[in-house]
C-alpha cells in the first residue's frame, strides 16, 4: 500500500487532500464533518478584521452543466467569512486541539497595512494552527475594497505583504495567487521574493456564469442585478494545471512548494496536479457538489494508482511531469503521428468525418465503395487529434506514430532525429 | 369473466417524458453526421436537429423541425414501431445496445407545440387551385396540409363519420389516448384552406369522374376496405369477427362495460393489428387470449416490443398453427382446429398433427385488401392497379395524369402511418409542381 501521508512546509497530514479556503471550511461543524470523513487538512475560510463582512442575502452561486446536469463550472459571489473573528479563532483552536494529526491552515485577508497583518497573525498563532495562507486571490467584492485579487494583481504588493507576514510570524506562509493576471510567473516570483514559503493556486476566475434572458439579469442575480463572481470547478482545471506548471518550471521560482487548486474532482486530477509540481492539492467544488465522502474515492484511487505504478510515497510523484512541459519551439517537428480508427469499436456516428471535413483537413472518409464507412486518409491527416477529441467511444480512434518510411502527406522521409522550430528553415530567426 | 383493466386502455403505453427526462435523454444524442436514424425514417425527419433543439430547451423549434417533414409527427411518435425504424438505426445500439428514445422525444416536442395550439406555418399566397383528397387518414391529411401550405384549396372526402382513418379507428386505444387522433386532425386543419366532408363514400356518394370534373387534381388516400378471409369452414359462425372491426368498435365505444370481449379469444395473425386486438381483449377482461400464427416467431410482422407487450399483458403467443376450420355449435363458434406446421430446409408444410383450441371468439387479423371503389358507373377505370393495389411512380402519380395516390391503397404500401404521411407529402409536392407549372412567380 502506498503511503499517502503528506508533509507540506513541514505541515503533516494523513493524505495530500486539503479542503480549500471556501464555504466548506467556514465553521467548526463543517470542518469536523470533513475530518470525520477523512480529509487530510483544511484551509480555514478566510478571516478578516472585525466588524466582519456581510454577504448578500440572495443567491451566491451559479452553475454550468454538461449532460444530465453534471456540474462542470461553479461561480460564486460569496465574500470571506461573515462571522466575528473571535468565533472563528475559538473554533480553530478547538478543532486543532481535537484533530492534531490534521493540517489546519488559516486563510487571511486584511487591509494592506502592516499593523493589520501583524495583529491578526498573532491571533492565529495563538490558535495552534499550522500555517497561514494569504488570500490575494478573491476576484469579487473584497477586491473592490483593495484586498484579495487587488493585491494579487500587483506583484509589488504581494512581495510587501509577504515580507510583513514573514517578519511577524514563525508560521509557514503560503501566498494564494489569483489567475486573473496575464502571466502567473510575476506574482509567483514576487511571493518568493517576499519570502513566502509556498504558493497556492489558482483562486477563482472572474466570471459571469449566465444571463437570465427573461429578466436580462446576470446570474446569480440579486434583485435583478448581478456582479461578476469567481469561477471554479472541473472547467478551470486546465487553466490551473498550466499555471502550476509555469511556476514549477520557471527557473526563478523552481522548487518553491506549490499547493495545487482548481477543479480537482477525482484522484486522477490530483495526480496530474502533483505530477506537474504541486506538493499537495486543495479541493472545494467537488466537495460542494457531492459532499465530503468523495475523499474515499480520492484517497483510494490515488493509492491504487501509486501501487500500480510502484510509487511508495506521495513525494515520489511530485514534479514527475514538470520536465516534460516545454515551450512550443522545443517540440520535436520530426515526430509524425496519424489517426487510426478501430473499425470494431466504431459506432458509425460520423462525427470524426464531419468535423475533419468541415473544420479541419478532409482526412476522414464518410463512404467507401458506396457504403457508410469512416477511415483515415493518411495522405491528408496532419495528426491533429480533433477526431480523437470528438469521438464518443473510448479508444476507438488513436494517434499512432509513423516511425519509418515516409509521411505520405508530405512525401518526405521519416527522420528519427529530434529537430525543432529554432533550427527550422522556415524560421527567420533560426540559427544556422 | 376475468377482471378488466379499462384504465389501462385509456392510459398511455409510454407516459410522456417530463422536461427533465427529455433533457437527460436528448443529451444522449450524438448529433451524428448523415445520421442513420434520418435515413431510417420514412419521412426523413431531421432527428439530430430536433433532439438538439430539445436539449437546448427549444421544444417549439424542435416540433417545427418534426412537422416540416411529418405533420402527423405527434401520432407517429405514438404509433411508429420505432424499434424497427429510427431507433434500430441509432448508433448507440452498437456500443451499448440502448438507442436514444427518439419516439418519446418526438412526442415531447410535438405535444409541447400542439398544446399551445400554435400552427407553425402560414399559408402561401393562394394559387387559385382546388384539389380533392379522398380519405382523411394519415396520407390524405398529410397531403391536404402540404397542399394548403402551398396555397391550394383542399376538400377532403372521407367515408367514415370521423376523420383520422386508422388513427381513429384502427389502432389500440392505449396508443392514442385522450382523443389524440381528433386533436391532431383539428391541429392539422388549423392551417386553413382545408374543408372536411365526412360520410362521403367514393363509388357510392360520388365518383372519381366528379372529382376530376370539379378539381384540378385528385389525391386518393383510400386505405384498405376489406379484411382478408381465412377461406375455411365455419368462418361464418357467430363470434368470428374481423380484428379491425373489433378495434374500431372499441375505439368508438363510450362505455367499455357494454363491450363483450368473451371468455376465450383466439386471434389469428402475426402483425400489429393482431397484437392490438389481443392486448385490448385482455384489457377488456377476456380471460384467455391466444394469438395463433402460422409461421415461426421470426416471421411475425409485429416487432419484438409488440410481442413482449402482448406477453406482459397475458396473451399467449403460439406459433406454427395454421387454421383448418372453425368449429361451432348452434351457429356459435366453439373452437378452431389448426394444423401444426413446420419449416424444414425452407419447406413450409404440415407436420400431420392437428390441434384444437376451444374458444368463444375468433378475431381475424390476417391482413386487409384493397377494395377498388375507383371505377366509374360504367365499371371502367383509367387508374391502373398492380398486385391488387394502385400503381404509382416515385412522385405518387397514378396512371391518370390528374390523380395521385398514397397510403395503404398503393402497391408496396407499407401498412405504416409514417409511410402514408410520406406518400401524402410527396404527392402534394408533385401536385403543386404540376399545377403551378408555367405559372409565373409573384
Amino acid at each position: 500500500m502506498a503511503d499517502l501521508s503528506s508533509e507540506f512546509l513541514g505541515i503533516k497530514s494523513p493524505n495530500p487532500f486539503w479542503l480549500a479556503s471556501a464555504p466548506p471550511t467556514d465553521k467548526e461543524y463543517n470542518v469536523v464533518r470533513a475530518f470525520e470523513a477523512g480529509w487530510g487538512g483544511v484551509v480555514w475560510k478566510t478571516l478578516g478584521e472585525d466588524p466582519h463582512v456581510v454577504n448578500v442575502n440572495g443567491p451566491r452561486y451559479g452553475a454550468i452543466y454538461s449532460s444530465d446536469r453534471k456540474l462542470i463550472g461553479l461561480n460564486n459571489i460569496e465574500l470571506i467569512t461573515d462571522r466575528p473573528l473571535q468565533v472563528n479563532l475559538d473554533e480553530i483552536t478547538r478543532v486543532k486541539r481535537d484533530w492534531p494529526d490534521r493540517a489546519v491552515v488559516v486563510s487571511l485577508m486584511v487591509p494592506c497595512e502592516e499593523q493589520s497583518w501583524k495583529s491578526i497573525l498573532k491571533k492565529v498563532e495563538d490558535t495552534g494552527a499550522d500555517g497561514v495562507e494569504l488570500n490575494f486571490g478573491c476576484p469579487h467584492g473584497m477586491s473592490e475594497r483593495g484586498m484579495g485579487a487587488a493585491v494579487g494583481q500587483v506583484p509589488e504588493y504581494i512581495q510587501m505583504v509577504a515580507e510583513w507576514c514573514k517578519q511577524n510570524t514563525q508560521l509557514p506562509v503560503i501566498v494564494k495567487l489569483t489567475p486573473n493576471i496575464t502571466d502567473i510567473r510575476a506574482p509567483a516570483r514576487a511571493a518568493k521574493a517576499g519570502g513566502a514559503d509556498a504558493v497556492s493556486l489558482i483562486n477563482t476566475i472572474n466570471s459571469i456564469i449566465s444571463v437570465n434572458l427573461d429578466t436580462m439579469a446576470p446570474e446569480p442575480s440579486i434583485d435583478g442585478w448581478g456582479s461578476h463572481g469567481g469561477y471554479c470547478g472541473p472547467a478551470v482545471k486546465p487553466i490551473a494545471l498550466n499555471m502550476v506548471a509555469e511556476i514549477a518550471r520557471d527557473p526563478e521560482t523552481a522548487g518553491i512548494p506549490i499547493s495545487g487548486i482548481g477543479g480537482v474532482t477525482t484522484w486522477r486530477d490530483a495526480a496530474e496536479f502533483m505530477a506537474l509540481g504541486a506538493g499537495n492539492v486543495q479541493v472545494c467544488t467537488a466537495a460542494m457538489t457531492y459532499g465530503f465522502r468523495i475523499i474515499e474515492e480520492l484517497t483510494q484511487g490515488l493509492s491504487d494508482w501509486m501501487d500500480e505504478q510502484g510509487h511508495a510515497r506521495v513525494s515520489d510523484i511530485v514534479g514527475k511531469a514538470t520536465p516534460n512541459v516545454k515551450d512550443w519551439q522545443n517540440l520535436n517537428l520530426n515526430y509524425i503521428s496519424k489517426a487510426v480508427i478501430d473499425q470494431d469499436l466504431c459506432i458509425q456516428c460520423g462525427r470524426c468525418h464531419v468535423v475533419c471535413e468541415d473544420t479541419s483537413h478532409q482526412a476522414i472518409t464518410s463512404t467507401v465503395d458506396g457504403k457508410r464507412h469512416f477511415e483515415v486518409i493518411d495522405e491528408e491527416c496532419v495528426g491533429c487529434n480533433l477526431c480523437v477529441s470528438v469521438c464518443p467511444v473510448v479508444d476507438c480512434i488513436s494517434m499512432e506514430q509513423v516511425r519509418e518510411g515516409m509521411d505520405v502527406r508530405t512525401g518526405k522521409p521519416i527522420v528519427n532525429e529530434y529537430a525543432n522550430w529554432t533550427t527550422h528553415p522556415n524560421n527567420p530567426a533560426a540559427q544556422r | 369473466m376475468a377482471s378488466s383493466s379499462y384504465e389501462q386502455l385509456q392510459q398511455d403505453l409510454h407516459p410522456p417524458l417530463s422536461r427533465h427526462e427529455a433533457s437527460v435523454e436528448s443529451d444522449r444524442c450524438y448529433f451524428c453526421h448523415d445520421a442513420p436514424c434520418v435515413t431510417a425514417c420514412p419521412t426523413g425527419i431531421d432527428i439530430p436537429l430536433f433532439i438538439r433543439q430539445i436539449s437546448t430547451d427549444n421544444p417549439k423549434g424542435s416540433a417545427r423541425t418534426i412537422f416540416n417533414e411529418n405533420i402527423l409527427g405527434g401520432m407517429c411518435a405514438r404509433v411508429c414501431p420505432t424499434e424497427t425504424l429510427c431507433e434500430q438505426a441509432c448508433v448507440r445500439n452498437t456500443a451499448e445496445d440502448n438507442p436514444v428514445r427518439i419516439g418519446e422525444l418526438q412526442r415531447y416536442a410535438t405535444d409541447h407545440l400542439m398544446e399551445t395550439g400554435e400552427q407553425p406555418y402560414s399559408r402561401a399566397q393562394s394559387t387559385g387551385c382546388k384539389v380533392a383528397v379522398v380519405g382523411a387518414g394519415p396520407a390524405g391529411l398529410a397531403c391536404a396540409h402540404r397542399l394548403a401550405l402551398l396555397g391550394h384549396e383542399v376538400d377532403i372526402f372521407d367515408a367514415r363519420p370521423k376523420p383520422g382513418g386508422l388513427n381513429e379507428y384502427g389502432i389500440a386505444a392505449y396508443k392514442s389516448v385522450d382523443e389524440f387522433a381528433q386533436k391532431e386532425v383539428a391541429y392539422i386543419l388549423s392551417i386553413g384552406g382545408i374543408t372536411l366532408h365526412q360520410d362521403q363514400v367514393l363509388g357510392e356518394d360520388f365518383l372519381l369522374e366528379d372529382l376530376k370534373r370539379d378539381y384540378q387534381a385528385v389525391f386518393l388516400g383510400l386505405g384498405l376496405g376489406a379484411v382478408n378471409d381465412l377461406g375455411i369452414e365455419g368462418e361464418e359462425l357467430a363470434g368470428v369477427v374481423d380484428a379491425i372491426e373489433f378495434i374500431a368498435e372499441l375505439r368508438q365505444s363510450a362505455d367499455y362495460t357494454q363491450l363483450d370481449p368473451g371468455d376465450r379469444t383466439i386471434v389469428i395473425g402475426g402483425g400489429m393489428t393482431a397484437i392490438d386486438a389481443a392486448v385490448q381483449s385482455r384489457m377488456l377482461g377476456c380471460e384467455e387470449v391466444t394469438l395463433a400464427y402460422r409461421r415461426g416467431v421470426e416471421r411475425m410482422n409485429a416487432s419484438q416490443f409488440e410481442q413482449d407487450l402482448a406477453k406482459v399483458n397475458g396473451v399467449v403467443i403460439r406459433n406454427w398453427l395454421q387454421p383448418l376450420r372453425v368449429l361451432g355449435e348452434n351457429g356459435q363458434v366453439t373452437g378452431v382446429e389448426f394444423a401444426r406446421m413446420s419449416e424444414e430446409g425452407g419447406q413450409y408444410a404440415p407436420t400431420g398433427e392437428n390441434v384444437i383450441l376451444p374458444c368463444d371468439r375468433v378475431l381475424k387479423a390476417i391482413g386487409q385488401q384493397f377494395v377498388n371503389s375507383v371505377p366509374a358507373v360504367d365499371g371502367v377505370t383509367a387508374i391502373e392497379l398492380e398486385a391488387g393495389r394502385i400503381r404509382v411512380d416515385d412522385e405518387r402519380r397514378t396512371s391518370d395524369a390528374r390523380v395521385w395516390a398514397g397510403g395503404d391503397c398503393i402497391t408496396g404500401g407499407e401498412d405504416l402511418t409514417v409511410a402514408a404521411v410520406q406518400d401524402g407529402k410527396l404527392a402534394a409536392e408533385s401536385i403543386h409542381t404540376t399545377l403551378t407549372k408555367g405559372q409565373t412567380h409573384g
